[in-house]
């Protein structure tokens, strides 16, 4: 097994870059770059020195393979903050035997084949470094801990108790079993299509977490939607200009309002016109504002734009609050002025967080697929034990087909498991 | 240098129960000379346990049995007394035959059955030990030092093995009761390279039916319209009778709990693992305390025998106190007992040192069949018995091997489960162990397996041209069925409710729309109705699988995916540091060939395969670059 080492902060200046050495000869590696290892899991000073020159003088931490990140013997390097400090120590540790540059992904990738982390784990570490916001961060953290495979456990109990009871009525007809178990069976499949029907309503929320959440700045041209974007953003993103119709394309921003990731969007404003270019920009507008979690209708008249029906959350404020004279109840803004923009701001995080609140574990289409393939074989077996007893073993099937899906979470299951729970529930035989 | 005389066969079967019956048959129907060694010629084809054969999973062996032509179905038939098939309120797939049998009537079926078999010489004898040449087997020793030789070696030692009998605190060296175990052989295969556990089970008192009183038990009829165990009986042939059901109370469970330390279980006597699902009555009332009463089924054991085999008390309690808990129940007041219940201990050998061929690695040529292999029942037994057989002759004759798959066969699913996954109880088929249950039933073992029983050639000319007569007339119905494409309208005129949604549907569809009668689809399609009964009945059960059946198609496919990963045989699992110490070394003494063993391996969890994979993909790709 190789060893692998990279880079574990970001490359360019800072205070302190670390590098990270995972596999059998990592502290063999620090051990010939330093005068003595320090004791494990203990940081020291060390001297770093490679045929006859210093690197750097740094701190140096050990840890066990049964007590590391990758399941392996890994050293951490804290280096001073240098691209040339740092270029040193890896030109040093390559030149070892045994040692080669980390590929992407490598470390989590030996945690996951180590046993440290399951699939769904490997996703919420992936999610937390990439995490900008602090709502991004708590749900990364939640899948980190492994709570995804533990509800998933929790939901296959459960369908295998349902089995269970189903195949015990098939497989021990003439023995001491209930005669008929479709009361606790029905029991049993309704609890947990809500339970993962909960799950997939909030996992469009997560996966907006993780992805960030649209927010559409709409209106009629002219209105000071650009204007309105730069004034949040707080910066010129959007061109500008008297002339209506200045913005043709969509234009995004990210920003973290209140802990969650945000996606402004300003777009073409939306009149009758017969220039083509602007037509499509305005396709374009509806089509991205339809997508949008929130529209923002950027008014300057009682007029709602066309093309765009507005839905329950979206906001309407009144446009250009420095000149108009227009007394509209709401909200009124101006990006000239910045009146309004923080009032505006506050409505918008209100809204998403009130949806943040929502959200539930599974944060990939993976994840939802896998719970969404159970809700379907779970309400198939649903039907098939109403019908009637006659249809027992194709409503075992269908919760054959439940526990498959719940698997592809995490993993698999075996018959056994079905024998186990009958046999710890009745006294078969006779 | 041998004075005696050396005979000389292709292959030879070694037991005369369940398992060496089928083996001895299966291979001379094979063409191979074949010699069936027993201790004793009278002791062929007994029951030795309860006297009924098939129920669930049982049932679909049997079916598959005949399906290759095998003896125990049309013996089945013949020595049927009382035919049930068993979930007749669920669906077809889990639906299977059972009978109760008249012992006289069973053993005399079977015996017939090998005396007119070509090709078979039954010897009485004991052998003593294998003849060995470079490591393989070439023929047994018999207890008078004369030699048999031959190619290949069935061996089906029941409990046989260090068989030891217990009641309460008594014990005495046995197989079934009054035989004598086969001490010696035992000895010599400790001496091989194989794995041995230990398996106890049970039996009930025998009672004597003129001392029961009929008049307080509920009586049980067979079926109006008997299922058959083969696909070529029409009807039984013995005349058919009831069983009686009764039930125990507290009092027969107050004797047992106080008792519980003068039973051999529960005294302590018995090393031995018993299955869950049949306990003794001990069991049943020490685990399941809150249950007031358990069943009891008065099983008669033949037509001119008043023995009755009261099912559900097995017990190996001292004869006195089984004489006092059998008077408790209901009609059982005056029971005599004839034989009291006892328990059995013996050896069997870990499966998993055995080829899904049921041959045993450590020593080619040589299969193990039945009981030895740690199973229960006569079904299981047989199953591999014709399994092992059918391979033995193979290998002596040079033949392909016979090779059963879980996705076609609950043989299939048996062989695999036994060489892959090991036991850690007696092993008993179950419809649930069949991934692949709704495709697997008894009324399509025929279609499933025959075609197999032509190409080795073991199954009769009769049998082959049974099979081709119906297979081409379920194609043609099933043709004509499927090219009757039929509207909402039409379809709701014939009675059956469906969707206005303008989708025309086949009449095969239709099949899987619940309560759907035969008699309907005969009604809209009426070139289906000139076909015989039998043959719009399979297709019915197909029509109301067919989604599922494509899914588990699907299935199969990632089955046989996980069988193409192969796991190298120097595989290193101490590389795998996430996995438990138990397991490594569990991976390490079996060593899987694929993915799909390692999986069925005790105690493998979705964590530890998705390792495995995840280490596999690894070193592939280190071979693949090096």
């Amino acid at each position: 097994m190789d060893t692998i080492f990279a880079p574990a902060t970001a490359r360019g200046r800072a205070g302190i870059s670390i590098v990270r050495i995972s596999g059998p000869d990592a502290h063999n590696s620090v051990a010939a770059l330093c005068a003595s290892l320090p004791p494990i899991q203990r940081a020291s000073m060390r001297k770093l020195v490679w045929e006859g020159v210093q690197l750097d003088e740094c701190l140096v931490l050990l840890f066990q393979a049964d007590n590391s990140f990758t399941g392996e013997p890994i050293a951490e390097l804290h280096l001073h903050g240098s691209i040339a400090v740092v270029a040193a120590a890896l030109n040093a540790l390559s030149q070892q035997p045994n040692l080669r540059l980390a590929q992407p992904g490598e470390f989590s990738r030996r945690a996951l084949e180590n046993g440290r982390l399951d699939l769904t784990q490997v996703e919420g570490l992936a999610a937390l470094i990439d995490a900008e916001t602090e709502a991004q961060r708590k749900q990364a953290l939640r899948i980190l801990s492994g709570a995804i495979g533990r509800r998933a456990e929790e939901w296959r109990k459960k369908v295998i108790r349902a089995a269970a009871l189903l195949e015990a009525t098939i497989d021990f007809a003439d023995e001491d079993v209930p005669l008929d178990v479709r009361p606790e069976v029905l029991d049993l499949v309704e609890s947990l299509i809500v339970s993962l029907q909960d799950q997939v309503t909030g996992a469009a929320i997560a996966e907006r977490i993780r992805d960030g959440f649209e927010v559409a700045i709409v209106g009629a041209p002219n209105a000071g939607k650009s204007t309105l974007l730069n004034a949040l953003a707080g910066r010129d993103v959007a061109m500008t200009s008297e002339i209506a119709g200045t913005t043709r394309d969509v234009i995004e921003v990210r920003m973290d309002l209140g802990g969650i990731p945000v996606t402004m969007l300003d777009t073409a404003g939306l009149r009758n016109s017969s220039d083509i270019l602007e037509n499509i920009g305005m396709d374009r507008a509806i089509a991205r504002a339809e997508l949008a979690d929130v529209r923002i209708f950027l008014l300057m008249d009682e007029d709602v734009p066309i093309g765009i029906v507005p839905r329950a959350d979206d906001l309407f404020v009144h446009g250009k609050a420095d000149i108009s004279k227009s007394a509209i109840d709401g909200l009124s803004v101006s990006g000239v002025s910045g009146k309004g923009i923080p009032e505006l701001l506050e409505a918008v995080c209100a809204i998403l967080q009130a949806r943040v609140a929502g959200a539930t574990l599974l944060t990939h289409a993976r994840q939802r697929k896998g719970a969404m393939d159970a809700i379907f074989a779970l309400e198939a077996a649903r039907t098939e034990v109403e019908l009637g007893l006659h249809r027992t073993e194709l409503a075992a099937e269908n919760l054959r087909l439940a526990i498959r899906a719940l698997d592809a979470l995490v993993g698999r299951v075996d018959v056994e498991n079905l024998l186990d729970e009958i046999f710890s529930s009745f006294c078969i035989g006779k | 240098m041998s004075v005696f005389h050396v005979k000389h066969f292709d292959v030879v079967v070694i037991g005369g129960g369940h398992a060496g019956t089928e083996a001895a048959a299966a291979s001379a129907r094979m063409g191979a000379r074949t010699a069936l060694i027993t201790l004793s010629r009278a002791g062929i084809g007994v029951m030795s346990c309860n006297p009924a054969i098939g129920g669930l999973g049982k049932g679909h062996l049997v079916r598959e049995i005949d399906a290759l032509d095998g003896v125990m179905a049309k013996a089945a038939d013949k020595a049927g007394i009382q035919f049930r098939l068993l979930n007749r309120n669920k669906g077809p797939a889990v639906q299977g035959p059972r009978a109760q049998a008249d012992r006289h009537l069973y053993r005399a079926a079977i015996q017939g059955a090998l005396n007119a078999q070509n090709n078979l010489t039954i010897v009485e004898a004991e052998v003593a030990d294998f003849l060995l040449n470079n490591g393989s087997v070439g023929g047994v020793v018999l207890a008078d030092g004369s030699e048999i030789r031959a190619r290949s070696v069935v061996l089906t030692a029941g409990t046989f093995l260090n068989g030891l009998i217990h009641i309460g605190a008594d014990r005495s060296p046995g197989g079934r009761m009054g035989d004598a175990p086969s001490l010696r052989l035992a000895a010599r295969l400790g001496d091989l390279d194989l794995t041995r556990g230990r398996l106890k089970t049970g039996t009930p008192p025998r009672l004597d039916g003129r001392t029961i009183d009929w008049s307080r038990v509920d009586m049980q009829p067979g079926d109006t319209a008997p299922t058959m165990f083969s696909f070529l009986s029409a009807a039984p042939s013995a005349r058919q009778v009831a069983c009686g059901i009764t039930k125990t109370n507290d009092n027969t469970h107050d004797i047992v709990r106080k008792n519980l330390q003068k039973s051999a279980m529960y005294g302590g006597h018995i090393d031995g693992v018993g299955p869950r699902y049949c306990p003794s009555i001990e069991d049943k009332i020490v685990r399941f305390a809150d249950k007031s009463e358990h069943q009891v089924f008065l099983e008669p054991e033949g037509l001119d025998d008043h023995t009755v085999y009261p099912n559900g008390i097995s017990t190996s309690l001292p004869a006195e106190v089984q004489s006092a808990y059998v008077r408790t129940i209901v009609g059982l007041e005056n029971v005599v007992i004839l034989q009291p219940g006892y328990a059995i201990e013996y050896d069997f050998f870990d499966p998993r040192g055995l080829n899904p061929t049921l041959e045993v690695r450590s020593l080619p040529g040589v299969y193990f069949a039945g009981q030895i292999n740690g199973t229960t029942g006569y079904e299981e037994a047989a199953a591999q018995g014709l399994a092992a057989g059918l391979n033995a002759a193979s290998a002596a004759l040079d033949k392909q091997q016979a090779i059963f798959s879980r996705t076609t066969s609950y043989i299939g699913v048996m062989l695999d489960d036994l060489t892959a996954k090991g036991v850690t109880e007696p092993y008993r088929m179950f419809t649930s162990r069949a991934e692949f249950r709704l495709s697997l039933r008894a009324d399509n073992a025929d279609q499933r397996l025959t075609p197999l029983g032509i190409t080795l050639g073991c199954v009769s000319q009769e049998r082959e041209a049974a099979y081709h007569k119906k297979a081409a007339l379920l194609s043609k119905a099933k043709i004509v069925l499927q090219s009757a494409k039929l509207t909402p309208r039409e379809i709701e005129a014939a009675g059956v409710k469906v969707s206005h949604d303008g989708v025309k549907r086949s009449a095969f569809q239709l099949f899987a729309f619940p309560d759907i009668k035969i008699a309907a689809i005969d009604a809209l399609c009426p070139e289906f109705a000139t076909f015989p009964p039998e043959i719009k009945e399979q297709l019915s059960k197909d029509g109301l699988y067919a989604q599922y059946l494509d899914r588990q198609e699907s299935d199969a496919a990632a089955l046989k995916r996980e069988e193409g990963h192969l796991i190298p045989d120097d595989f290193d699992y101490s590389i795998i540091s996430g996995l438990s110490t138990e397991l490594k070394q569990k991976l390490k003494l079996h060593r899987p060939a694929n993915l799909l063993q390692a999986g069925r391996l005790e105690g493998m969890t979705p964590a530890a395969i998705l390792l495995l994979l995840a280490v596999l993909r690894r070193s592939d790709r280190k071979y693949a670059t090096q």
